[in-house]
């Protein structure tokens, strides 16, 4: 099979599985970077999973085509709605971040699965009828080769999930807005004296999360699994959470781990037609981003150094 | 009058205590007036409302004679006050512009434009005489920067009125003298600076003024012309201060530790302490004075055990204990007082009993076959308490509850009641005030008389001048000179601590 | 009011707030509240057979709670509890499936060897925090992954020949009671209790009475000071994680030799191990108040499975009140804070 080849097949499939990870990562940058420590991704995944999905039960005639994209807006807004409960839980009401994200977890799956047996009287929705498609990207399709690989039968929230990484690294590291953001998360005393609301700083950055975690759940309910039950996310927002630290915070850091984390998932799937690949027991692949994970954070990876202030509330006015 | 400040009559509460009670405080134009008062006595509390971190209860505050309201440091910056803090308000991972900018970014097409931070940066620098490197790491950079770039930070923002807070606690007596330079400097380019601090030798090289605040009020506002450090001291404090310890000549008997070529590493892998030679005898007390980061914490460290010593000796009564754990060599016969009593002293969240026997609590009679004997523990506990005056409600009060002077007693108490050969006392009274300093030095003489030999690190020259019998000046990690403190002066030390030979300094190496 | 009593109104606080968002849910979904919460009470104390399923899932919820409680006592924070758990009972069941032994001798075999099997999968995230400082968050959260995975792995390819389920588990193994099974009606309640009421004893003794609970005390608030008194810290996080997935393991081996006594392939995880957290929280990490804290979530979930079936009401609605109560027992402060508000005014 010639290497051409096996990029074409490789590529596409990676990028479907990477895409909500990407999301779903950028999204946890944003909320960690500025100091909040945010297990609850795969909440927001869910949540965002969910509402884009009855969304799409609902509405796809009335919008027909149309409607998937309308659903990824649903999927986002709840997404920050939900996060909101994380932020005022940790922000305003101090609690332990990570007790907060577990909380949040449970109450996503809870509150999901509760109005879906309310809804529809079971535990699974039907399969959506207005999926993504995957298509040829204008233009950019037409590039010999890389058109090929990166723009041919392609889903576009997959180019969209790398074009927003561009976009947060942007403004991660270039507008003053992140330039705050950071300074938050590494020296929220330092940043209240330079006249920067930590309290509203934290908000936005768990917002963002919440928007961006309710979008990586909606693209992956809209293109993979085109359904909602108890089982749609499992582990997702995990996966999204290893790539952000292995990633070591930085928006293009979690969009290469959430690629080769994608590309680990995707093996599942298309490893029977690789060469290298048929014969590796599919357990390894499974555990591949995680094992990954904690090797990077040990340093064999080289360090991965967190924001400084990751974890810890700030009080305002203690010396 | 032309004040450009003015605090008038301002209270300011916490749960439970009254930091600012009724304290006026005026600022001339031009002037560099002094705040000063002991550790605890409301002075940065003061400063924190003039700059928006807190909110007075009752008071007026006055700004060329308007009165305004303050309510974050913003409000404080758009008036032109700006604050240099005693601990570096500085994100390490930025550079040294990216700090300065932050909150006020000069912009081009939204995003940052670092081109003109810099170059904004480094007229500034320029200038004030204030010399930095803006594209720097802070993390890279030396405590002196770290300073300049906190007082350019102020600048940037257009301050007219600097507050310093505390700001030679890291400096040499050379650097303390360029840092009152840069001030001076400022006041002729039309600035005027409070400077709060306690250290009086400073307000009178410096100040036009000083303010004296006592436990939350305001006591007097004096010219420093007029006034004498004697004077000053016996206002901060209420009393007659005598600046001497009553001691007796010291009689030391054989040597108890002898530190021999001694080689240690830092965090990052330096060395930090190389090939020092140090030796303590019984009933002397040997001060060692240096410059915070020139090896003083690795020394204790590799002498207590927590740190691995690359090469070199540390002999106790004969014994090498180098490279021991930290529990052998506290059986060996050290006590230790930590610098930071909350990180390294207590385990503020157990009682003051189970932190009296921190380090015993697994031999007899406090543990057997694994089982704890709280009975005895609390005995002990309760001895120690009387013994050594710590005041606390009882021997089952969280240690988190009493207050710095009692945490710092406890601890000598529960080290000195081990009868150590060596007792080590680092930075012992670093945040206490002037009665619980004097039961320290008191208590370290105490064991000196007895016999025991003393090692003391101190950034304070006067502590360690006062109560030494021997002074070893450390810099860059090795013993440089070896003074006696009756025949030295400040001056000397200082040189001698900024890395000046003996012979440079006129002395002959007194070994 | 003194500090002991608020300890204990926060987590009382805390469920009866949670019950009211229940109660909210309810109402908004056109449920009846009355029905919906009856339904509940009956799902545990309507019959013998509720109240014996009760027991048996607080029996797990108990030894997670204590691995939880356990670990936060001592400054950790262990999330890894599911996938200790998973390969305590695999480990059990292996045990029980493989070994020929007198009960005396089986029984014990298996419940040590979970444990062991829990605790050798707790010591990689406490040796990797001990010697590299990394945080064990994100450690336990991947290894429960990993533990999922490979365990299914282990099911279908070493225990058994490419099927989704091991063989049941010899007798000798079982933590079956008959005694306890009269009782309540033929419910699966098991032996396991006990086991699960002597561990928890087990982890005051150490925490209260022994000078390791001391040292591991002193180094979970604070490890420089531990350090300076001569503790060694790196050790004693080691330590803490060990009996921290002991318990863990255990948890499994309830699984394993009590309620299913098999071990199949799992798609997602059980939750036990993240409700342990709850049992931890509410239970004050302490080891009464896990116990304690374990019936109440226990009979939360048991009872939730009769609503449906009673008044109509999803099951979820109880595992909304549980992330409730949680996150209000995690913002303890701000609860505290009302309460001082309350007390100033009362005062006035």
């Amino acid at each position: 099979m010639g290497f051409l080849q096996i990029l074409e097949i490789i590529v596409p499939a990676t990028l479907v599985y990477a895409a909500p990870l990407i999301l779903t990562a950028l999204g946890g940058v944003f909320s960690e970077r500025s100091g909040v420590v945010n297990i609850g991704l795969e909440g927001l995944m869910v949540v965002g999973a969910f509402s884009s999905i009855i969304f799409n039960l609902f509405f796809a005639d009335t919008f027909g085509a149309l409607t998937p994209w309308l659903g990824l807006l649903v999927g986002m807004a709840i997404g920050g709605l939900f996060s909101l409960i994380h932020a005022v839980a940790t922000i305003t009401f101090r609690a332990d971040q990570t007790v907060s994200g577990v909380a949040i977890n449970m109450l996503a799956l809870g509150a999901t699965l509760f109005v879906v047996k309310l809804i529809y009287g079971k535990a699974q929705t039907d399969k959506i009828t207005e999926p993504f498609y995957k298509g040829d990207i204008p233009l950019l399709s037409d590039i010999p080769i890389i058109g090929d690989i990166f723009f041919k039968d392609v889903y576009y929230t997959s180019i969209l999930a790398l074009a927003l990484a561009v976009v947060a690294w942007f403004v991660l590291f270039k507008m003053p807005f992140g330039l705050r953001l950071r300074a938050v998360g590494e020296h929220p005393m330092a940043a209240d004296t330079m006249g920067i609301k930590v309290y509203r700083m934290r908000y936005i950055g768990v917002f963002i999360s919440g928007l961006f975690g309710g979008l990586g759940g909606a693209v992956y309910a809209s293109t993979i699994a085109l359904d909602f039950s108890h089982a749609t996310i499992t582990g997702q927002g995990f996966i999204a959470l290893a790539a952000l630290v292995f990633g070591k915070w930085h928006p293009f850091g979690a969009m290469g781990a959430a690629l080769f984390f994608g590309f680990a998932q995707s093996l599942s799937i298309i490893g029977s037609l690789l060469p290298l690949f048929q014969d590796i027991p599919n357990v390894y692949m499974l555990i591949a981003p995680y094992v990954l994970t904690i090797l990077a954070l040990t340093g064999f990876i080289g360090r991965a150094d967190a924001p400084k202030a990751l974890g810890t509330p700030y009080l305002k006015g203690k010396r | 009058m032309d004040y450009v400040i003015e605090m008038l009559n301002i209270r300011k509460e916490f749960p439970g205590i009254v930091a600012n009670d009724n304290i006026t405080l005026q600022l001339k134009k031009g002037e560099i007036h002094a705040l000063l008062g002991e550790n605890g006595a409301g002075k940065s509390t003061l400063m924190n409302v003039l700059f928006g971190l807190y909110q007075p209860e009752k008071g007026e505050l006055k700004v060329h004679g308007k009165p305004v309201s303050i309510s974050s440091p913003n409000d404080a910056s758009d008036l032109g006050i700006g604050m240099v803090h005693q601990h570096f308000m500085l994100v390490d991972t930025f550079t040294v512009a990216e700090n300065i900018i932050l909150g006020k970014e000069p912009k081009k097409f939204g995003k940052i434009d670092k081109e003109q931070a810099i170059q904004q940066v480094q007229e500034l620098s320029d200038r004030y005489g204030l010399k930095i490197d803006p594209a720097a790491k802070v993390s890279d950079i030396s405590v002196g920067m770290q300073q300049r770039a906190e007082i350019l930070k102020t600048l940037y923002r257009g301050a007219d009125i600097l507050i310093f807070d505390e700001p030679t606690a890291v400096l040499t007596p050379q650097e303390i003298k360029e840092l009152i330079q840069i001030m001076k400097n400022l006041i002729n380019e039309g600035k005027s600076i409070i400077l709060i601090t306690h250290k009086l030798k400073e307000i009178m090289d410096a100040c036009h003024r000083v303010t004296i605040i006592r436990k939350g009020q305001g006591i007097r506002t004096l010219d420093v012309e007029s006034t004498n450090k004697d004077e000053l001291a016996s206002l901060m404090v209420g009393r007659e201060v005598s600046f001497k310890t009553d001691k007796k000549e010291a009689s030391p008997a054989e040597e108890v530790l002898h530190i021999q070529d001694l080689t240690v590493k830092d965090a990052r892998g330096i060395e930090a302490v190389k090939h020092l030679n140090l030796s303590v005898k019984a009933g002397e007390i040997v001060g060692i004075a240096g410059v915070d980061g020139n090896g003083q914490s690795e020394l204790i460290e590799a002498i207590t055990g927590l740190k691995k010593s690359e090469s070199g000796t540390i002999m106790l009564n004969g014994k090498a204990i180098q490279n021991l754990p930290p529990r052998k060599v506290t059986e060996s016969g050290i006590g230790h007082i930590p610098q930071d009593r909350h990180k390294h002293g207590l385990v503020l969240d157990f009682s003051i009993g189970e932190n009296i026997s921190l380090q015993t609590y697994y031999q007899r009679p406090y543990s057997k076959f694994g089982l704890m004997n709280m009975k005895n523990i609390y005995e002990k506990a309760k001895r120690i308490i009387a013994e050594y005056d710590v005041r606390t409600p009882s021997e089952y009060t969280e240690a988190r509850a009493l207050s710095g002077g009692n945490q710092q007693k406890a601890i000598i108490g529960r080290e000195v009641d081990r009868n150590p050969d060596l007792l080590i006392a680092a930075q012992p009274t670093r945040g206490l005030d002037v009665g619980a300093i004097e039961f320290v030095h008191k208590r370290l003489i105490e064991q000196r008389d007895k016999g025991k030999a003393v090692l003391l690190i101190s950034f304070e020259l006067d502590e360690i001048m006062n109560v030494s019998d021997k002074i070893a000046v450390i810099f860059e990690g090795s013993i440089i000179a070896i003074v006696d403190p009756k025949e030295t002066t400040e001056q000397e030390l200082g040189l001698l601590m900024a890395g000046s030979t003996q012979q440079e300094v006129g002395k002959e190496a007194n070994v | 009011m003194s500090n002991r009593l608020t300890n204990l109104l926060i987590p009382l606080i805390a469920i009866v707030l949670g019950l009211l968002v229940g109660a909210i849910i309810m109402l908004a979904s056109g449920y009846s509240v009355i029905e919906g919460y009856s339904a509940l009470w009956n799902g545990v104390f309507g019959e013998t057979y509720y109240m014996g399923e009760t027991i048996r899932q607080v029996t797990p919820y108990i030894l997670s709670g204590l691995a939880v409680a356990f670990a936060f006592r001592t400054g950790l924070f262990n999330i890894g509890v599911e996938g200790q758990m998973l390969i305590g009972w695999i480990a059990a069941v292996w045990i029980g499936t493989t070994v020929n032994a007198p009960m005396y001798i089986h029984l014990p075999l298996a419940l040590i060897t979970a444990a062991a099997a829990g605790a050798l999968w707790g010591f990689i995230p406490g040796f990797l925090k001990a010697r590299f400082y990394v945080h064990e968050v994100i450690v336990t959260i991947m290894m429960n992954y990993i533990a999922l995975h490979v365990t299914n792995f282990i099911i279908t390819n070493v225990l058994t020949d490419h099927k989704d389920k091991t063989d049941n588990i010899k007798s000798t193994a079982s933590l079956h009671s008959d005694f306890f099974e009269k009782i309540t009606d033929f419910s699966s309640m098991h032996n396991g209790i006990i086991v699960a009421i002597i561990s928890a004893v087990i982890m005051w003794i150490i925490i209260q009475k022994t000078s390791k609970g001391f040292e591991l005390r002193a180094v979970g608030m604070n490890p420089h000071a531990s350090q300076y008194a001569g503790m060694n810290v790196r050790k004693n996080i080691i330590y803490s994680m060990l009996i921290s997935g002991a318990f863990a393991g255990l948890a499994g081996a309830m699984e394993g030799l009590g309620t299913f006594e098999y071990a199949s392939i799992k798609d997602a995880f059980t939750g036990v191990g993240f409700d342990g957290i709850a049992v931890a929280l509410l239970g004050g990490n302490t080891a009464i108040g896990v116990v304690l804290a374990a019936l109440l979530l226990g009979g939360l979930k048991v009872g939730a499975l009769n609503m449906p079936l009673e008044s109509g009401v999803p099951t979820e609605v109880v595992d909304i009140v549980i992330a409730i109560i949680i996150l209000f027992v995690a913002s303890s402060y701000i609860i505290r804070l009302v309460m001082n508000q309350m007390k100033k005014k009362g005062g006035k």
